[in-house]
């Protein structure tokens, strides 16, 4: 299984495909040997400790590592089978493409309306932007709590709301994929859940991968799991993927030792 | 209850030594506040008091009275002073914050950022007369006039660092995280700046250029240079012109009664005008909180 989920070929819809990719901030080698394939329309975790690279992973999807002057990557990322890294692409044009959606909810200081028109106006949108902006809203599930205040500032709302501010201002830009950092985890657990409904909502029209702390949200939400561990070695502690298999393998019938130990808890 | 406090009443002791220390020192405090504001008060009441005789709408429309004269007003020296600062605004707004703008967000924590840094301080500590002699060879001794525009530039100059250091300080305070929000939904590096952190430093930067405008407006030392003064209304920001700043610096030493007492009341015009800059700065400010 864990084979077959490693190789594009096995894999009905590949969108984004990680080829033995090592990543390093300076010196520090952050991550090791990833190789993994994220279906379409489908809810990919990444789990495990903190400061085992799933954010560093994350990140490479959408290359907005490159914003980090240290970063540097041996190995290939595919998007549509198209190498990310590539020296003819534009990051920005990957960034439109593949969303990203943050740990801390982050709107703009601007309008409720202003921030979801922001990534549209980016590229010159020439639609209807009050039918955008509603229909973005009502596909974060905020539509109804807003639709009377798209004036006021976005920063103005609570933070379950803002996150969900932060996915309708993702979506409206028609990604094809969504990343998706801890977005709940500076939530409560009410707006926790209404994020995890969303998401069930949301694989029907994007790719998703979220990067999370809970496990029962990666059970519950996520159709494929990736374990991250970190090990430690001479030159530092490096991350790498233990396992990676549908979700129901991972947290009823996983293969290794480790993911067995972090999904039940026993994680020392 | 714990054998070390129950001795202890829960009262307060207005003869503790610490409670008296307490009281005495948030006296001297108090004290030192006011002493603080004695300057400020008095110079403002002394200014009112004086001013307000001659303040009134002739003050503004007529041009200012020759020794032996009487009446008249400060209108061309608000009129001069109108078109150096304007032409100060100009140049040293757009340069400022480009300036600012470029340091915090393009080529921060650079070598060059660090030696432009370097270089804005100093020229900020610079005194305001060398800048107006500065001026007075590199203008007025080319064009052979004084003028606004040799004025404007000398403002300029002045201006210039305290624009540029509190535009890069609005822009580095914008939080990373919404930079990050702007680069993930596919923003240019332009686009973040022009669309994301201007705007969102917008009040900083505001306040920055509404307290240097504040600054220039009073500046007396490098307008005498450049500017010198003029007796009228002028047609063009190439003419030799007066301002407020200018005026009062040679009424209020003038043997005459009626000029001096215009000279008080442009020192209220001033005062005003300089108070009105600051209030709206910290508006602007507060409505971003
Ligand atoms: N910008 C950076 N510069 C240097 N090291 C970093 C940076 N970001 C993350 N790291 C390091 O990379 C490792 C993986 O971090 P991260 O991807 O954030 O882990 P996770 O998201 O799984 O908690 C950690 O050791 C972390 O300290
Ligand atoms: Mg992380």
């Amino acid at each position: 299984m864990t084979a077959q989920l490693k190789s594009p070929a096995q894999m009905t819809n590949t969108v984004l495909q990680a080829e033995n990719l090592n990543i390093y901030y300076g010196k520090f080698h952050a991550v090791r040997d990833v190789t993994l394939a994220v279906p379409k329309n489908a809810i990919t975790a990444f789990i495990g400790p903190s400061g085992c690279g799933k954010s560093t992973v994350l990140r490479c999807f959408n290359r907005l590592n490159d914003l980090i002057k240290s970063f540097s990557l041996r190995g290939q990322v595919f998007y549509h089978g198209q190498d990310l890294y590539a020296p003819e692409v534009d990051p920005v044009e990957v960034r439109r493409r593949i969303g990203m959606v943050f740990q801390k909810p982050n709107p703009f200081p601007k309008s409720i309306y202003d921030n979801i028109a922001f990534g549209p106006r980016l590229v010159g949108y020439k639609g209807n932007m009050n039918q955008l902006v509603e229909q973005s809203l009502r596909g974060a599930a905020l539509w109804d709590e807003v639709k009377d205040k798209l004036k006021e500032s976005g920063t103005a709302l609570s933070g379950g709301q803002q996150q969900r501010l932060c996915i309708a201002r993702t979506i409206a830009m028609q990604p094809d994929v969504i990343l998706m950092d801890e977005p709940c985890s500076a939530l409560d657990p009410i707006s926790t859940l209404k994020v995890e409904d969303l998401l069930q909502e949301l694989k029907e029209q994007f790719t998703i991968i979220i990067v999370t702390h809970n496990m029962q949200q990666a059970s519950r939400a996520s159709d494929y799991t990736a374990f991250f561990n970190v090990e430690a070695t001479p030159q530092g502690r490096v991350g790498h993927v233990v396992e990676y298999d549908r979700t129901e393998m991972i947290f009823q019938n996983p293969k290794e030792q480790a993911t067995q130990a972090y999904v039940s808890g026993r994680f020392g | 209850m714990s054998e070390l406090l129950q001795n202890r009443s829960l009262q307060r002791n207005p003869w503790a030594p610490r409670t008296l220390f307490s009281t005495t020192m948030s006296g001297v405090v108090m004290l030192c506040a006011l002493l603080a504001l004695v300057p400020l008060i008095a110079v403002l009441g002394y200014v009112l008091v004086n001013g307000l005789s001659r303040f009134d709408l002739s003050l503004l429309t007529q041009v200012q009275p020759a020794p032996r004269e009487l009446g008249g007003g400060v209108g061309n020296a608000i009129q001069g002073t109108l078109y150096t600062v304007g032409i100060a605004i100009a140049l040293a707004v757009p340069f400022g914050v480009v300036g600012g703008g470029s340091l915090s967000e393009f080529v921060r924590d650079t070598r060059a950022a660090r030696w432009i840094g370097f270089a804005t301080n100093v020229l900020s500590g610079v005194p305001s007369i060398v800048v107006g002699a500065f001026m007075y060879g590199a203008v007025v001794a080319t064009t052979k006039r004084y003028s606004a525009v040799a004025g404007g530039l000398a403002l300029a100059v002045l201006m210039l660092p305290v624009i540029v250091r509190t535009a890069t300080e609005a822009l580095e305070l914008v939080p990373s995280e919404i930079r990050q929000a702007s680069v993930g939904l596919g923003s240019t590096k332009f686009q973040t700046v022009s669309r994301v952190v201007l705007p969102a430093a917008l009040p900083g930067i505001l306040t920055g250029v509404m307290l240097s405008v504040a600054r220039a407006t009073g500046e007396t030392a490098p307008v005498i240079f450049t500017v010198l003064g003029w007796h009228t209304w002028i047609g063009s920001v190439w003419d030799q012109t007066n301002t407020l700043s200018l005026l009062v610096y040679k009424f209020a030493t003038s043997p005459f009664d009626n000029q001096k007492s215009l000279a008080w009341s442009a020192s209220l015009l001033l005062v005003l005008f300089v108070f009105a800059l600051n209030v709206i700065a910290r508006l602007v400010v507060r409505r971003r909180a």
